[in-house]
């Protein structure tokens, strides 16, 4: 169990990253994807600028893949909270009829999430974009700064990254030019949860464990969460008591089998298992360092 | 601005993010190119049972095809992250990576051994409480193992881990051992280090990481992990309360509040005030935390303060109590480490953010650069990039500022070229101008005078080079002894009466010496530790 003064410690460290922005760039943004993460980085925020309301938008760049409980939950978040949501689409993608079935992971991820994001930010002019995206997540995102400057056409450049000694962040920036921000880059995945068990943060439900219909496909359990997932033939569907420990696109995301059903018993499985919490993500497995070069193309 | 103070090394005290939890460590890995450091961190990422299944799989084949250890599996790949540096089989930039034992949890960062990123090494030197200096047994030490080290203790770690590694390449001998111990200790009066342990290790095959070696036997000491486990973190005693204002929470026309993240001592509500740098007075009526109205702010709360008064204040003010006297500066003297291919000059102007203030200033002049090799001051025109140096910093308009040693948020500063936007240098507080003798302790303030009389009697230059005579000296009597000798004459000295009467059995050796050694000294004195603990066994020698 990560220390109530450790978790205290860090909440400050991702409040003084918060305003730093709010009072350092022009138009930020906060990239809700609606998992634990970004449930995690929406609650520091309220605090932060309490008792006002946010003064940046949430925006969700929504694939149209998401599982169907993550998009009522965001909206049911957004109305209790009473906040500005933007859901961009890439509508180019969608009437060029892309999809993470018909066109494989790594174009759909291309197209409708790193393409979508970029359009989004370019539509709207957003010079800051906070992210949810922790260090202990990947080799790649160990090496990343908490202020990622991104070009003006949203490229990251990993050999050229920016000092960031102490707490002093340099926000200075040239015209085009955007962070990406990440206040929760010093969290552990065990410290997410333990925060959501001590400040009671309501998540997504497919994070606990349920009979919910699955197909083995490829070595992962995928979801069948509505009529576009094909079958292929000898494939059926189970029931089957699942969770998910990332959330995602759901053609794209392998369930764990498990009958965690309450906070307390997802940390006690997060804390034995010897399994990373991005196995059951598709498309990091595109290539050796498929994230780097994600990022680098303007990827999260 | 006295040359006492500008000579004075002062030791800093952990940043405030590091203090709040005592379970927690961070540490780096430095040392010079290809010395073993991510090997280290994968090791001991290994060891703690930190990676996963699929994470072990992935070293495996990744091993096999980018590894530098023929059939066995490469640890460094489990750290190096970007596709440049597994490709080129070395470190280019920090990695941050999280694990934990049952006694703590660790932040590791993990930096990158050649020159050319430097200020990669000094990011991850920055938040951290102590430092492993890697030393590869067959090369000794080289030029970048004493960079580092002089980074590290600039930037105010104080305990050090020096591990010499690749002991397996040597034949696990004893004597190549020791004459690494002689050399590193050599060194460290120069640096201040608080405390410094010395292990045998091999990070490839595992010597001495988590116990004892059957390789080693004549190793008596506790392996690297034990002292991770165990090594002290530094304790902040700090009273005054500065708050560096951040952003202004004007949310409607009933609430004004300031946010920012208590950078020292604490707070509570009723207190009356000061906004610095204009001195306006105001009482504190409320002050709103992470989990709603609390009475006390402490250092490093991220809070939002409300003011009986409407007081104007903005971002980059600094809130004190009242009553605690602090000027604006307009003149600093800050140590630099250059950072861009464009060298620090002076005449040049720059933008200097300090806390959450950025302010123009001018580099008026360089007082001198650092050899990194012998550790002596030498004039210099400039500095260029990875080049360390004292300069003087003349701001446009008033900034608050305090030395590192004083408070490591508004003590530490980046350089920014306002051209291209680049940050130039990172530096430290060494001395702000115009500071008022209440704000030092007794002993400072008693030493500053006495700085002060050497420097009238001619007895001190600032350009004494210290390093040789101090070298010269340890070898001739035990630096522990004249250290000791020296501290009781000055933390006992009332005032400038003592400064005469202990001018020639005194102060002949202790200008030899050095002004930085005392200091380094009497604050360790002051603070209740032990001089130098330098340990091979967990004790001291
Ligand atoms: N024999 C032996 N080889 C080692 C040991 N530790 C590291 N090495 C090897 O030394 C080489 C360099 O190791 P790294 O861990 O990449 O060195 P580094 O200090 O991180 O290098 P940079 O980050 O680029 O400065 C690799 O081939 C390692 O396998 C050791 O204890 N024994
Ligand atoms: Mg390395």
């Amino acid at each position: 169990m990560t220390s109530r003064g450790h978790l205290k410690a860090l909440e400050a460290e991702s409040i003084f990253i918060l305003r730093e922005v709010v009072a350092t760039c022009e138009k930020p943004v906060l990239l809700y994807s609606i998992g634990k993460d970004s449930a995690v980085l929406l609650h520091l925020a309220m605090k932060a600028f309490a008792p006002g309301k946010l003064p940046f938008p949430l925006m969700h760049v929504d694939t149209t893949w998401k599982f169907r409980e993550m998009v009522s939950f965001r909206d049911e978040t957004v109305k209790r909270l009473g906040l500005d949501l933007i859901v961009h689409v890439n509508e180019e993608g969608v009437k060029a009829g892309v999809n993470p079935i018909a066109s494989g992971s790594a174009v759909h991820t291309d197209v409708m999430k790193t393409q979508g994001l970029k359009q989004a930010l370019d539509k709207y002019g957003f010079d800051a974009a906070f992210g949810g995206a922790r260090r202990d997540e990947e080799k790649s995102r160990a090496k990343e700064r908490i202020f990622s400057l991104r070009s003006a056409d949203h490229r990251w450049d990993p050999k050229a990254q920016r000092p960031e000694p102490w707490a002093l962040f340099n926000t200075r920036k040239r015209k085009g030019e955007s962070f990406r921000v990440f206040p929760l880059s010093n969290w552990t995945e065990t410290d997410v949860w333990d925060y959501i068990a001590l400040e009671n943060i309501p998540v997504v439900p497919l994070y606990f464990a349920k009979p919910r219909p699955v197909v083995y496909r490829n070595g992962a359990l995928i979801m069948r969460d509505d009529e576009r997932l094909p079958l292929h033939p000898g494939e059926t569907v189970h029931m089957k008591t699942v969770r998910f420990r990332t959330l995602g696109c759901y053609p794209l995301t392998g369930a764990v089998e498990s009958t965690a059903a309450t906070l307390d018993d997802i940390i006690a499985e997060m804390r034995a298992s010897r399994a990373s919490e991005r196995q059951g993500r598709v498309i990091d497995h595109d290539g050796a360092s498929s994230m780097e070069l994600k990022k680098q193309e303007g990827y999260f | 601005m006295g040359a006492a103070l500008k000579m004075a090394k002062l030791p800093a005290v952990a940043p405030a993010a590091a203090v709040a939890e005592r379970s927690l460590l961070r540490f780096l890995t430095c040392g010079s190119v290809d010395d073993g450091k991510s090997t280290l961190i994968g090791r001991l990422l290994y060891e703690t049972g930190s990676v996963f299944e699929d994470q072990m799989e992935a070293l495996t084949r990744d091993s096999a095809r980018f590894g530098t250890t023929g059939k066995d599996l490469d640890f460094a790949l489990l750290v190096d992250g970007l596709s440049a540096e597994r490709e080129q089989g070395i470190t280019i930039d920090v990695a941050y990576r999280y694990f934990s034992t049952p006694r703590r949890s660790f932040i590791a960062a993990d930096t990158p051994g050649h020159e050319q990123y430097t200020r990669n090494m000094a990011t991850g030197a920055s938040t951290a409480d102590v430092a492993i200096v890697l030393v590869d047994a067959r090369k000794g030490l080289l030029p970048q193992t004493r960079r580092h080290s002089y980074i590290v203790s600039m930037l105010g770690v104080r305990r050090v881990i020096v591990a010499i590694n690749k002991m397996d390449l040597v034949g696990y001998r004893q004597e190549v051992f020791d004459a690494i111990v002689r050399d590193y200790t050599a060194l460290v009066p120069e640096l201040g280090f608080a405390e410094v342990h010395l292990i045998p290790l091999s990070a490839r095959n595992g010597d001495c990481i988590t116990g004892p070696s059957s390789a080693m036997p004549w190793y008596q000491g506790p392996a690297l992990l034990n002292v991770l486990e165990t090594i002290g973190t530094e304790a902040r005693d700090d009273a005054v309360f500065r708050l560096p204002v951040q952003w202004v929470n004007r949310p409607n026309l009933d609430f004004r509040g300031f946010s920012g993240t208590v950078a020292s001592g604490s707070l509570s509500t009723g207190e009356a005030v000061t906004v610095l740098p204009r001195g306006r007075q105001t009482t504190v009526t409320g002050i709103l935390g992470p989990d709603g109205d609390q009475k006390t702010a402490r250092a490093g709360e991220a809070v939002t303060l409300t003011f009986a008064d409407e007081v104007d204040v903005s971002r980059g003010d600094v809130i004190v109590r009242a009553g605690h006297v602090a000027n604006g500066q307009r003149v600093i003297a800050a140590r630099l480490l250059a950072m861009t291919d464009t060298p620090i000059t002076p005449g040049r102007g720059y933008l200097v953010k300090i806390g959450t203030s950025l302010a123009s200033a001018r580099l008026v002049s360089l007082d001198h650069a650092i050899d990194v090799h012998t550790y002596a001051r030498q004039p210099a025109e400039n500095l260029p990039m990875n080049a360390i140096g004292l300069a003087t910093l003349r701001f446009e308009t008033d900034v608050i500022a305090t030395s590192y040693a004083d408070c490591a948020v508004l003590g530490s500063l980046l350089l920014i070229d306002p051209f291209t936007n680049e940050a130039a240098a990172l530096g430290i507080v060494e001395a702000v101008d115009g500071e008022k003798p209440a704000e030092q302790s007794s002993t400072s303030t008693a030493l500053a005078r006495i700085g002060a009389a050497l420097m009238s009697a001619g007895l001190l230059s600032p350009r004494s080079d210290e390093t040789a005579v101090l070298r010269d000296l340890t070898g001739r009597m035990g630096n522990a002894a004249l250290t000791g000798l020296l501290i009781g004459v000055i933390a006992g000295a009332p005032g400038a009466g003592v400064i005469g009467l202990a001018a020639d059995l005194v102060l002949r050796p202790l200008v030899q010496m050095g002004l930085a050694a005392v200091w380094r000294a009497i604050d360790a004195r002051r603070r209740g530790r032990a001089d130098i603990t330098i340990s091979l066994d967990g004790g001291g020698i």
